[in-house]
């Protein structure tokens, strides 16, 4: 097992690095200049060359690879704006902030509310969708399936600015959304995020229900469930123990997926909100042509991924021991 | 339905031919030759970086010969090798190791290119008629399929031949636009005999083409196999876990053990004067119906303790001798030649140190390995 | 023609002897293309500790009908008539806290496929544990010793510590041996066995059956022992129930049906199938057609579709009326006994050398 998880990681260190091969190469072929977005109304080609000199951008790309590489694993006191410990992915082009830190700062707000809607969704996709497998067939699962389709097919975009318009600026019933430091005050942090929770919660939760069902209803009719029944077990014994155990795989595999890219940045979400995210962060440095920025959201995104692609994976030999024994 | 039921009837009973003299038992014309034969599927592991670290010797160095015309039968339980050896002769697997040689020709290791002239030749039946059929394709696209993929080009058209080919095997002509799931599983076999008929081939490896039937429709596809044997003097290179219908198909048949042929020879040799030990478990393991109090001796009983062991590290010398109630130090140490031993026909080879009389009827003592079992017998003789 | 089935549905009360009685058992499939009629006016008994062999192709409602037995069918589709009475409790009413009593205890199961019928999730000494402990009340390390115990007996080697192991971690052999051990655990009075040894190898099953039969001497179980193999079923059963499309056409001991079937399926399956002392030179002879779809099956006698006796019985009785199944031996056909007797050694014995 320890092997398996070391050859991932292994595995997961090459991916990343030849993400950033590409990323690399993505942003030399962007249309857009940097230097020509920063150098303002009153550019001269000496301005210009001056610029792309500070930002290094005159040198050629390998060699542009090779310093970021360096600085990456290494650090670097090479930057005007000063010293920039490892992992260093340099200053923004567009802030002067160490992207580093930049990231460190907007991260908790994303991991907030990734975390606190996690929590939300999979309670309660999960319980209303073992809810409907019990009660297959009965008007309860009916309903339960119609609300999980309905609210499915419903986007963030769609959902958020209408219920800030009711439960915020109408009603005055709720906080306007906002990130606030759990340690400094974990009333507001609440208050605050509570409703892109359960915005972003519905329609995940929707599609955990029926997730949980069809996986469960699956499970329910394997035929090692059917000998558990036959040996006389009881049908909340069986359902519990059996089913359950089997239709945990898929569900885990996905909520691992959702987990590592809601944490790479929950893009809509954050814009919706006004939340200061890694989300809201990756379209700005985008915007920007900020090439240490969008490589630094870019591999902290994918290590995220890959990173729960492991977890999913180690979780699969606590679950299945087929996998933990082979 | 009930049309293709009528269709059935007709084939199933009135176009058996009588038995034209025996086409392959005189023929020693020899059509495909398989020498030792290997293929080792490899087995990854290791840290930090997978390899290689054993093989499963699935094949493991086997001769066979099928004569032009004869039915040649492959026995033996899973995990024998019999299902590889059939994929490795039609190429679908490639050779670890050995020569495949048809009609003269090496094939063992022929390129796509070289091997088009033969690949019509060798045709394959395989055990799942459910999977084994494109379901988007026609009954007639399938058939035609091989008459395309080798250019040939049947007087005619291949649309009319296909029909042919579809009454040959008992369909009806008219079902040349349907698509497999309209068929019964019965049929569908037909379908893939038809299609193995479509590029006349000399040769038919049938890959347990009857075990996923029904009994009462096996004995149709038995019969329509036979039929085609006969009567087009296609050989047929059968391989099936069922020794009864072995028995009945095939005139020379091979039984193999974890990777190895333990013994050949012909039909009569091995079901009635068998003298390898894993030959006389098998005969004696498969139950059987007595129709009537026919005075004849009562079979011997053999009951094997265990499963077969693993082919990834299979026993040393005698693959058998973990399992064998005669096996000594010298199975462990040499691996029995496959050799005619004296006594036995013209052609029946065994590869055993301390064969087996060649009778099946029962010994004075049952041999019972299994060590549970024959505890509760010796305490119900007890009482 | 449901009328003439429900008619023939009107056999004797439960013998009084028997210890399992099925009686009119009716199960019907509700499925998007229709009303599947699965088991159509199905009767039989079974005494204490004999064993009733049931064969009959895929679709001959031989594996529902046990299902059935223990409730194991799913309600949400399945329809159940008649009266199931086992050791004199009736099962179709039952509830399903009643049934759970029964299953595992009373009357326990042996699947086809040992691999996907135990879980991938629990060691084998959990899952033969279990129905110990939920049955006996025993502790769950009294239960354990218990499933270790019969592993032993079963002939796993060395049970200890296997019973710790996984079912993927055994063999295919092994496997069945457990899911035996797990049957028999609660050493139940019925033991229904479903091709328990269609998914081994010869000499596996060869093993495991007289296993069976040894294990029955000791527990004094009754088997029902459902199998498609004629040779599996005459060294197994007592007695044998041949079953086509949902209904019993044939029944009686193993050697009056073997040896002197009354039914043209019988003979068809007889004639069909390569023996390892038949006649080479006798060809096959196949049973015409293919089983017919139980959503629609055939008015009348449902094999006369595939029947090649039809001209003998004569008229349109066939086609029309639904031969009844005497109580004890016999066979549901029209023709007559004489018929029977002369078409059998006429026409089907001399088949059978």
């Amino acid at each position: 097992m320890l092997r398996f998880l070391v050859r991932r990681t292994l595995g997961a260190a090459v991916i990343l690095f030849l993400l950033s091969i590409v990323a690399f190469l993505l942003f030399f072929g962007m249309p857009r200049d940097p230097g020509l977005l920063m150098c303002g109304k009153t550019c001269t080609p000496a301005n210009l060359a001056n610029i792309h000199h500070v930002l290094g951008l005159d040198k050629s790309i390998p060699e542009q690879y090779w310093i970021f590489l360096h600085n990456l694993v290494l650090g670097s006191n090479g930057f005007d704006q000063g010293p920039c410990p490892a992992p260093c992915f340099g200053y923004s082009y567009h802030t002067n902030e160490q992207v580093w830190g930049t990231l460190m700062d907007r991260l908790p707000t994303t991991v907030s509310l990734t975390l606190g809607a996690a929590v939300c969704f999979l309670f309660v996709g999960l319980g209303t969708g073992m809810l409907s497998a019990w009660k297959r067939g009965t008007l309860v699962d009916k309903t339960v399936t119609a609300g999980a389709m309905v609210l499915s097919s419903m986007q963030i975009y769609f959902l958020g600015p209408l219920a800030l318009a009711a439960l915020v600026y109408q009603s005055h019933l709720f906080d306007k959304p906002a990130y606030n430091d759990f340690t400094a005050d974990p009333v507001s942090w609440f208050t605050g995020l509570i409703i892109p929770w359960v915005i972003l919660s519905t329609i995940f939760a929707s599609q955990y229900t029926r997730m949980a069902r069809s996986s469960m209803i699956e499970q329910l009719q394997e035929e090692h469930v059917r000998t558990a029944r036959a040996k006389g077990m009881s049908r909340r014994y069986v359902f519990f123990r059996y089913a359950w155990r089997g239709s945990l795989i898929p569900i885990v595999t996905i909520f691992g997926i959702d987990l590592g890219a809601l944490l790479g940045g929950a893009i809509i979400t954050e814009y919706t909100f006004g939340l200061p995210g890694l989300g809201k962060l990756a379209v700005e440095s985008v915007n920007f042509s900020d090439l240490p920025l969008l490589l630094g959201v870019m591999l902290f995104s994918a290590a995220m991924i890959l990173l729960f692609n492991i977890i999913v994976d180690a979780c699969y030999a606590f679950i299945d021991p087929r996998v933990r024994l082979s | 339905m009930s049309e293709d039921v009528e269709k059935d009837v007709t084939a199933g009973a009135t176009t058996l031919p009588a038995p034209r003299a025996a086409a392959g038992e005189g023929s020693a014309e020899p059509l495909l030759v398989v020498d030792k034969l290997v293929k080792h599927f490899p087995v990854k592991g290791g840290f930090p970086v997978r390899r290689t670290i054993g093989a499963v010797q699935a094949v493991d160095g086997i001769d066979l010969t099928v004569h032009v015309g004869e039915s040649f039968g492959l026995v033996g339980e899973s995990g024998c090798g019999k299902s590889t050896t059939g994929r490795l002769i039609t190429r679908l697997l490639e050779p670890t190791g050995g020569r495949i040689t048809y009609r003269g020709r090496d094939i063992t290791h022929a390129s796509r290119k070289e091997l088009a002239p033969v690949r019509s030749e060798i045709q394959m039946i395989f055990q799942d008629p459910y999977s084994s059929l494109n379901p988007r394709q026609t009954v007639g696209k399938i058939i035609s399929a091989p008459m395309e993929i080798n250019g040939i080009d049947p007087t005619g058209g291949r649309e009319k031949r296909v029909r042919e080919l579809l009454e040959i095997v008992g369909l009806n002509p008219e079902h040349y636009n349907r698509f497999p799931h309209e068929f019964s599983g019965g049929q569908r076999q037909r379908i893939g005999v038809a299609r193995a008929l479509a590029s006349e081939p000399k040769l038919i490896v049938a890959d347990e083409p009857v075990s996923a039937l029904d009994v009462s429709i096996q004995a149709q596809v038995v019969n329509l196999l036979q039929e085609v044997q006969r009567e087009l003097g296609i050989a047929f290179l059968f391989i099936a876990h069922d020794l009864a219908v072995v028995r009945h198909f095939s005139q020379r048949v091979a039984v193999m053990y974890l990777g190895k042929v333990i013994e050949v020879g012909d039909r009569g040799s091995i079901y009635t004067r068998p003298r390898h030990p894993y030959t006389h478990a098998l005969l004696s393991a498969v139950p059987e119906v007595e129709l009537e109090a026919s005075g004849k001796p009562p079979r011997e009983r053999i009951r094997l303790a265990g499963d077969v062991p693993s082919p990834i590290s299979p026993p040393s010398g005698c693959r058998f001798r973990t399992r064998c109630w005669k096996a000594q130090d010298k199975c462990a140490q040499e691996e029995p030649p496959l050799v005619r031993l004296s006594g036995n026909k013209d052609g029946h080879l065994t590869a055993c140190h301390f064969p087996e009389d060649p009778t099946t009827e029962a010994r004075d003592e049952d041999i019972v390995l299994d060590p549970a079992l024959a505890a509760l017998e010796d305490a119900a003789e007890g009482q | 023609m449901t009328t003439s089935t429900k008619e023939s549905g009107a056999v004797a009360p439960a013998a009084p002897g028997a210890f399992l009685s099925v009686r009119d058992l009716y199960v019907r499939f509700k499925t998007e293309d229709g009303v599947v009629k699965a088991v159509d006016g199905l009767s039989f008994d079974l005494e204490r500790g004999k064993t009733l062999g049931i064969v009959g192709e895929s679709g001959s409602g031989k594996s529902v009908t046990n299902l059935t037995i223990l409730g194991l069918h799913n309600p949400m589709f399945t329809s159940v008539e008649g009266e199931i009475v086992l050791d004199g409790q009736e099962l179709i009413t039952a509830r399903e806290s009643e049934l759970e009593k029964v299953r595992g205890n009373k009357a326990a199961m042996i699947f086809q496929d040992p691999l996907t019928a135990l879980s991938p999730y629990y060691t084998v000494g959990r899952q033969i544990a279990e129905p110990f402990w939920k049955h006996t009340g025993a502790s769950k390390k009294a239960a354990w010793e218990r499933a270790v115990e019969m592993l032993g007996k079963v002939g796993i080697p060395n049970p200890r510590q296997r019973a710790k192991d996984y079912p993927h971690q055994f063999s295919g052999g092994m496997r069945q041996r457990a899911m035996i051990a797990m049957a028999l655990v609660c050493d139940p009075d019925l033991l229904i066995a479903d091709e328990p040894t269609t998914a081994l190898d010869v000499t596996v099953q060869a093993q495991i059956l007289d296993l069976l039969k040894n294990l029955q001497q000791e527990f004094g179980s009754a088997i029902v022992f459902i199998t498609h193999d004629l040779g599996v079923i005459a060294d197994m059963a007592d007695d044998i129930m041949v079953m086509y499309a949902g209904g019993a056409v044939e029944r009686g001991t193993v050697d009056q049906v073997l040896r002197s079937p009354q039914h043209p399926y019988t003979w068809g399956l007889l004639n069909s199938m390569p023996r390892l002392d038949s006649d080479l030179d006798t060809p096959l002879a196949p049973i015409p057609g293919a089983p017919p779809s139980l959503l629609r099956p055939p008015s009348g006698c449902r094999f006369h579709p595939r029947c090649t006796f039809q001209a003998e019985v004569g008229g349109a009785r066939c086609v029309d009326e639904l031969p009844l199944l005497p109580p004890g031996r016999g066979g549901a056909c029209h023709l007559t006994a004489e018929q029977k007797q002369t078409i059998f050694v006429e026409q089907i014995k001399p088949r059978l050398r």
